[in-house]
């Protein structure tokens, strides 16, 4: 199961990349999309939703089930990846690389420093 | 402690997703959904459905058992035929569908019951048995594969000394398989395709054996083994109930679409008197099939179901996206006055709603 070291977790199984310019990416993990199997759609809030951590910015819709985003931290949307809309399996082919779902503008950098780390998430779904 | 099923090790070999599932651990996908999903439309896939409960009734008077907790009738049944019906309690709830196989030797029958349903079900049933005849659970010793698509007949024909096209629909018959003797092959499923219900007893079977024959017999076609997610898409692409949310204790056969194996000329039994009440009462709700109108979105079991105004008018029992379709399909149950085939009905999607139209099940056509 990859669990890149690079990026930060939730929880939730999704993964936040630290841009180091004030972004972050958002996606979720390589075990999440396994225990979602098939998703046949992704819906996301649009560019300039504004949120605070918990609230949710998007659902990722399964064959077999449905899922909430949670947002890690607060932040605003800058960017959706558009390409999930005609092909939502990008998340199960490559849920760390082009299945990637929105980046966000950070309002308080020092939130990603709570989050969890690689070592921390394997934990989670060992 | 979840039970194995004889095919655990090869679940296991083949990259299935194992759940608990009816006290089980089961496989819900091996490659995924859609792949297993198409294999079973286009040529020919695999279930393990080993959890399924099978009871042995027999002595002078099992037909009189089977009739009096059966609301379908059992005479008709002639050796060698199944049929498919429901129990039910007093009320006219729903205590579990199932299949009655009338076997070849005289006052035999084997009923055939959810996984997930069969302790519940065996105490119904010997709570009911005031009667000359015996029931045995089998249900541990019964090994039992689904082999399911187009390509069914061509894949298990190499593998028996039956001639399989002779084997009409819902009926079986015994024979060998992949030199394994005793073996029931029943034209039944839950797909709506073509295909074999396989029944044999693992004490005198090699399981692992008759898998390994049934993949390389079906390899040229492209057989897959299949999880109980596609088998999910699949009966539900067809419209068939499924016990715990399409039909339960609090649901009836008359308005969850089951008024055709309810059989109230055929004498007493269980439940029978307060069907009749609810037969002239006429039903107040009744379970339909809906298509979604927008191919984005999908049903779940748990939906809130509303007329144009938001008023509450029924509950999604189950929902899926149907593979074949591309958009979200289900069934729930709604008030009579919605009920009409065409009518647009609302489901509570999260903090939306979507249109969908009443559509009769099955929504693809075969």
């Amino acid at each position: 199961m990859s669990v890149p070291s690079d990026l930060k977790y939730t929880r939730e199984h999704e993964w936040i990349k630290d841009n180091g310019d004030g972004t972050a990416t958002i996606g979720i993990t390589e075990f999440a999309q396994g225990e979602l199997g098939d998703i046949v759609f992704v819906e996301l809030e649009e560019e300039g939703f504004e949120f605070s951590a918990d609230d949710t910015f998007g659902t990722v819709e399964a064959v077999k089930t449905v899922s909430e985003l949670y947002a890690p931290v607060d932040g605003e949307i800058s960017e959706i990846n558009e390409e999930l809309e005609d092909n939502p399996e990008i998340v199960n082919e490559d849920p760390y690389g082009k299945g990637w779902m929105v980046k966000i503008k950070l309002s308080d950098t020092s939130q990603l420093e709570s989050l969890l780390s690689a070592d921390q998430y394997k934990e989670i779904i060992a | 402690m979840a039970k194995k099923t004889p095919f655990h090790a090869i679940h296991q070999k083949e990259g299935g997703k194992l759940v608990e599932f009816a006290g089980f651990e089961m496989p819900v996908q091996y490659k995924g959904i859609k792949v297993e999903h198409a294999a079973v439309r286009n040529d020919v896939g695999v279930f393990d459905v080993s959890h399924m409960g099978e009871f042995y009734i027999h002595g002078p008077e099992a037909l009189d058992l089977v009739q009096h907790i059966s609301v379908n009738d059992a005479s008709k049944l002639v050796a060698g035929k199944a049929q498919y019906t429901c129990m039910c309690y007093e009320d006219g709830g729903i205590v579990d569908d199932m299949i009655v196989y009338k076997l070849f030797e005289e006052d035999q029958y084997i009923l055939v019951v959810n996984g997930a349903n069969v302790d519940k079900d065996l105490a119904w049933v010997n709570s009911q048995n005031t009667f000359d005849t015996t029931v045995v659970d089998m249900s541990d010793d019964t090994c039992l594969l689904a082999v399911q698509g187009p390509k069914s007949v061509d894949t298990l024909q190499k593998l028996t000394d039956l001639d399989l096209s002779e084997i009409g629909f819902y009926s079986f018959k015994m024979g060998t398989l992949a030199g394994f003797e005793n073996i029931v092959f029943s034209a039944t499923g839950y797909t709506g395709e073509k295909g074999f219900e396989i029944y044999f007893d693992k004490n005198n079977v090699d399981p692992e054996a008759v898998w390994k024959a049934i993949f390389e017999a079906g390899e040229e076609f492209g057989i897959e083994p299949c999880g109980l997610g596609a088998r999910d898409t699949l009966r539900l692409e067809m419209g068939f109930a499924l016990y715990g949310n399409d039909i339960t204790k609090d649901t009836h056969p008359l308005e969850a679409r089951l008024g055709w194996i309810t059989k109230f000329d055929k004498g007493d039994f269980v439940g029978k008197e307060a069907l009749l009440k609810k037969k002239e009462e006429g039903n107040s709700r009744q379970l339909v099939g809906f298509v979604m109108n927008d191919e984005r979105n999908i049903p779940r079991h748990g939906y809130e179901i509303v007329d144009e105004s938001g008023n509450t008018i029924g509950e999604v029992a189950s929902g899926t996206m149907s593979i074949t379709l591309g958009k979200g399909i289900g069934m729930g149950y709604v008030k009579k006055e919605f009920a009409a085939e065409g009518n647009t009905i609302h489901i509570a999607i999260r903090k939306k709603t979507a249109e969908a139209t009443v559509t009769r099940p099955p929504f693809i056509k075969k």
